[in-house]
């Protein structure tokens, strides 16, 4: 085992290694504790921890929480103990926290200074803001390889904006298929439990009969947002307005979609608006670039919504329908989502102008299989939609 | 024991576990604490629950989540028509009302649901909590208590610990996002369709009398079948449905009749989608590849 990393003299010992693992990990994205530390030092007790690959499936087992972390798993362990990381990605306690680029700042003077970025943009990174000046963005059928930063595009106001805004339009979507029941004074379905506590009181004479019924209750929603080059001018909107529909109900789902789909749920989700747009940046390679809507949509269908759309699920889709690939392909990708019984919302920005029809052959494909149609170009436009969700 | 001494152990119960799976139940064993298996419909996760329990022979008791699973169908319910009952009768021997209500509300008149079941149990038994995310956020919230504390309260019993602390197995296909705080109490292992070897060696220990030649053509068939474009991916008990058909049916070569294995598909393929995009020309391809 030559590959495996050679920690310096002075690093602290095997619990402090074990620690700086989790803060690594930590870094990626894992969601983890004190607890998990914990578990993982005892989980290592139970194992030949000498041997990498026992070790690496032991820990595994306790740091990995969902599929995604499992995949990326067998990278950051070869990382940090393998020597396969950068210098960066040995992180031990004690080295000063701010030195580092840091991704988890919620300072914004420090998170603005875009130093967060450098690693990822294509120019020399000197650590100014021009570090994401190749914003000029125009409609092309070729992936736009440069990363944009969208801290530019959305600011945290309008996230805290858009996440009232998205809390109404989540109640308003309501589903009334419940099958769980609360208790309600006029409900359907005697209460059986409450009824002998009260009768105890009477000595065993139910007088009065409390009742259960079933609740409404919200509906998941699933965002999808085309973030292409015409669609650049929306972009601000739209984030926001996912960011805000993220956090406002747990049930929701995002991703984003120019030239190939890109799940953005968990990035948004972050307890840290800051944060979560770092992360997107991190996730939004081809910002602005072209747009194949056709293909986005039948990659989701076929992935993503065979778990997570059903009956209960709204999907809506934020896009102006200018399509590279044939509208054919839309029109196929719709019907397949379609089948999966969920209702389908297409906010197009481009409806509210004057005159506009629907011609974009890509629009006129999925408009058969669309339950609502509506503009949308700004936060009053989605305000405007509450009353017409609540009709659906 | 060691995780690969687990492992065989598996093996020689009917069960080729993958080395993450092993290490993972390895662990959990070694924790006591609960695990969580992810993955596709049909590549095993349920029957490692039975094979556990099978290993470790004891009782394997297990919960089927749905949609409005709750507290009084998966923890306990009161017997209200007995305690109706007893209520009666006790009001005409003229007993007092605290009397009363200390005899109905006592272990006499309470339905033990799965998880109450599984932690008043003498000797461990295996959990299985089956397909969680079809349950509701509401009921992850009633497990919190019981995974990690191992203990159920009745409010009108108080806390009822657990005798001996089961081994949970829960499992879940991606329905939904599990939340947080049960992921965090659990220990994680995703399960994944098995590959070419492993899947050969599934197919061995459960049809121990099927000939060589025709087990790697069915291996082939399958694993190539899931590259295609389907709506239901075949999984685990399926391939062993088709083994089972082929044999019956004594075939010893797929190549052989395309008629009858076209017809022998419909252990594979569950949807009417499926069966058309795969054609006798599109199987009779993949058969031929195999072989």
């Amino acid at each position: 085992m030559s590959r495996v990393t050679k920690f310096a003299a002075r690093d602290p010992g095997a619990m402090a290694r074990m620690a700086g693992f989790m803060a690594h990990l930590r870094q990626n994205g894992f969601r983890l504790g004190v607890g998990e530390a914990e578990t993982a030092l005892s989980a290592l007790t139970h194992i030949n921890a000498a041997h990498p690959d026992d070790a690496r499936l032991a820990l595994k087992t306790v740091c990995a929480g969902c599929a995604e972390d499992a995949a990326a798993f067998n990278t950051l362990f070869d990382s940090f103990w393998m020597n396969e990381g950068r210098v960066r990605t040995r992180v031990m306690p004690g080295t000063t926290m701010q030195s580092r680029p840091n991704l988890r700042s919620s300072m914004e003077s420090q998170a603005q200074s875009g130093s967060a970025g450098q690693t990822h943009s294509p120019d020399s990174g000197e650590g100014e803001a021009e570090a994401d000046g190749s914003g000029r963005l125009i409609a092309t059928t070729i992936s736009n390889l440069m990363k944009k930063d969208l801290r530019d595009v959305v600011s945290p106001q309008d996230i805290a904006q858009a996440e009232q805004l998205a809390a109404r339009l989540g109640a308003a979507l309501r589903d009334r298929r419940s099958r769980r029941r609360r208790a309600a004074s006029k409900g359907n379905q005697i209460d059986f439990r409450r009824v002998i506590r009260r009768s105890l009181a009477t000595g065993g004479e139910p007088i009065t009969l409390p009742r259960r019924t079933r609740p409404d209750r919200p509906v998941n929603i699933v965002a999808l947002c085309d973030v292409s080059g015409s669609m650049t001018v929306y972009a601000r909107v739209f984030l926001a307005f996912l960011a805000g529909l993220m956090r406002a109900d747990p049930n929701t789902d995002a991703y984003i979609f120019h030239t190939r789909l890109v799940r953005i749920t968990q990035a948004l989700r972050d307890a840290d608006a800051m944060r979560a747009l770092n992360r997107l940046t991190l996730l939004s390679d081809g910002f602005g670039g072209g747009s194949r809507i056709g293909a986005a949509l039948d990659q989701f269908a076929r992935s993503y919504a065979r778990k997570s759309v059903n009956g209960r699920s709204v999907v809506l889709i934020l896009s102006d329908g200018y399509d590279t690939d044939p509208a054919s392909d839309l029109g196929a990708a719709m019907q397949r989502l379609k089948k999966r019984g969920c209702r389908i919302i297409w906010l197009n920005p481009m409806k509210s102008w004057r005159d506009y029809a629907p011609v974009a052959g890509a629009m006129a494909a999925a408009l058969p299989y669309l339950d609502h149609f509506a503009a949308a170009g700004s936060l009053d436009d989605l305000a405007r939609l509450e009353p017409e969700l609540t009709r659906l | 024991m060691t995780w690969d001494a687990l492992k065989t152990d598996m093996a020689a119960h009917g069960y080729v576990a993958s080395d993450d799976l092993a290490m993972a139940l390895h662990i959990a064993l070694s924790l006591g604490r609960p695990l969580l298996l992810e993955g596709a419909a049909g590549v095993g996760k349920t029957e490692v629950a039975r094979v556990l329990a099978d290993l470790r022979s004891t009782n394997l008791i297990r919960l089927q989540c749905y949609e409005g699973l709750d507290a009084s169908h998966s923890i306990y319910e009161w017997n209200y028509q007995r305690q109706l009952l007893a209520i009666r009768a006790s009001a005409e021997d003229g007993s007092t009302g605290r009397a009363v209500e200390q005899r109905i509300f006592s272990d006499e008149f309470l339905l033990e649901r799965p998880l109450l079941q599984a932690i008043r149990q003498d000797t461990p038994p295996v959990l299985l909590i089956d397909e969680i995310d079809r349950a509701d956020e509401e009921f992850e919230a009633y497990l919190l208590e019981i995974l990690s504390e191992f203990q159920i309260t009745v409010p009108e019993l108080g806390t009822i610990k657990a005798r001996s602390i089961p081994i949970v197995i829960l499992t879940a296909n991606g329905t939904r996002d599990l939340s947080d705080a049960l992921r965090r109490r659990c220990l994680y292992a995703h399960v994944d369709y098995p590959d070419r070897e492993t899947e050969l060696q599934i197919l061995r220990a459960r049809c121990p009398e099927i000939e060589d030649r025709l087990a790697h053509q069915i291996i082939g068939f399958v694993q190539s079948l899931r590259g295609e474009e389907l709506e239901k991916t075949p999984g685990i008990a399926e391939m062993l449905d088709f083994a089972a058909a082929l044999m019956g049916l004594g075939i010893a070569d797929l190549t052989d009749d395309p008629t009858v294995l076209q017809a022998t598909l419909t252990t594979l393929l569950k949807t009417r989608t499926d069966r058309d995009n795969i054609a006798p020309e599109v199987a009779q391809r993949l058969a031929g590849q195999a072989a």
